[in-house]
């Protein structure tokens, strides 16, 4: 599937949310989905599939004030 | 290294900032931007004795999979994470930053704050009040970043607020304690702690915030960018403290002069 990840055009085989925060190399526990404009809870990666087309935001803690 | 073991012993001596029900051993808490390296970081965070630190989202680095800043940070007991909404120019876009980091670190703590003008970084009332009011209303323990304004401060609380975080001066500017006289009227006025966010420079400036009775306060850049950022977070530490101790202590009133020694005229010829 066709996708753009962090607002760059992705081709990817993984066949679920999940699979895609793996083969990006991020840490599932230390990542947030964002799909298409929503929230994906952690526990509903595994069984979300992706259609072409899918904005995919994965989101992580960085320092701040 | 001294006074980090000392402040960090009892650093709130059984008066601890409570937020939202739950108990904080220190009543500085620290950003987490601008610092050189992790372990300049990790040891002013350390010398600071803080018990809430800020943190930011940020999208994911596929460079950079691990972050080396904020993994010490979660490495460190007794810290909790505070996410922050920075760069959210809207109500919405808070509310859903805010849901992501409860994602991220199953904290129901959020410190919102909305900006939308990067030349004075003045935080938005309005949208932080529709963010503050959705947000305490899906069970966050909400803390806004407010101008110093009494009013949206009271609105704040009302809605569910468990502390206002009224601006001292503008981020990042070291202009100390511009709002003082808004800042007094607030903390009379509020029945959740006052945390003055933003603007401090110095050491006097936070104790002078504690001592008109704000909760806490929080630095950043005072720590961040000082030659010597643990140093300086033990003098903050410090100062925190002595503010804190001269408020309850209880400050005399401002008034006319008023003698501390007898006026008794001993040294005058008695009277023929």
């Amino acid at each position: 599937v066709r996708l753009i990840v962090n607002g760059e055009f992705c081709e990817t085989a993984a066949a679920s949310v999940e699979d895609l925060v793996r083969e990006q190399g991020a840490d599932p526990a230390r990542v947030a989905v964002v799909r298409n404009g929503e929230l994906l809870p952690r526990g509903e990666r595994a069984a979300a599939a992706l259609r072409d087309g899918d904005r995919i935001e994965l989101l992580t803690f960085a320092t701040g004030g | 290294l001294q006074l980090e073991a000392d402040v960090s012993a009892s650093p709130t001596d059984g008066d601890p900032l409570v937020l939202g029900g739950q108990a904080f051993d220190s009543r500085l808490l620290l950003g987490t931007g601008k610092f050189a390296d992790a372990d300049t970081m990790v040891r002013a965070v350390r010398a600071a004795g803080a018990r809430i630190v800020t943190v930011a989202l940020r999208r994911f680095d596929r460079d950079r999979p691990r972050d080396s800043l904020v993994e010490p940070l979660r490495a460190m007991p007794g810290v909790t994470l505070m996410p922050n909404t920075s760069g959210a120019r809207t109500a919405a876009e808070a509310v859903r930053a805010a849901r992501i980091a409860r994602e991220l670190c199953g904290s129901r703590f959020v410190k919102v704050e909305i900006h939308p003008n990067p030349r004075h970084l003045m935080p938005d009332p309005i949208e932080t009040y529709e963010a503050c009011r959705t947000l305490a209303a899906d069970g966050f323990a909400v803390m806004p970043y407010i101008p110093a304004d009494p009013v949206l401060a009271k609105r704040l609380e009302e809605v569910g607020c468990v502390s206002v975080m009224p601006l001292g001066s503008a981020i990042g500017s070291g202009q100390g304690l511009a709002t003082y006289e808004l800042l007094r009227l607030i903390v009379r006025d509020s029945r959740v702690p006052v945390i003055v966010d933003a603007g401090l420079r110095s050491p006097s400036q936070a104790a002078a915030a504690l001592e008109m009775g704000c909760a806490a306060v929080l630095v950043n850049t005072a720590v961040a960018v000082a030659a010597d950022p643990p140093a300086m977070a033990a003098a903050f530490a410090l100062a925190v403290r002595a503010g804190r101790d001269a408020f309850r202590a209880g400050l005399m009133t401002v008034g006319e002069a008023s003698a501390t020694s007898p006026l008794t005229a001993f040294l005058a010829e008695p009277p023929p």
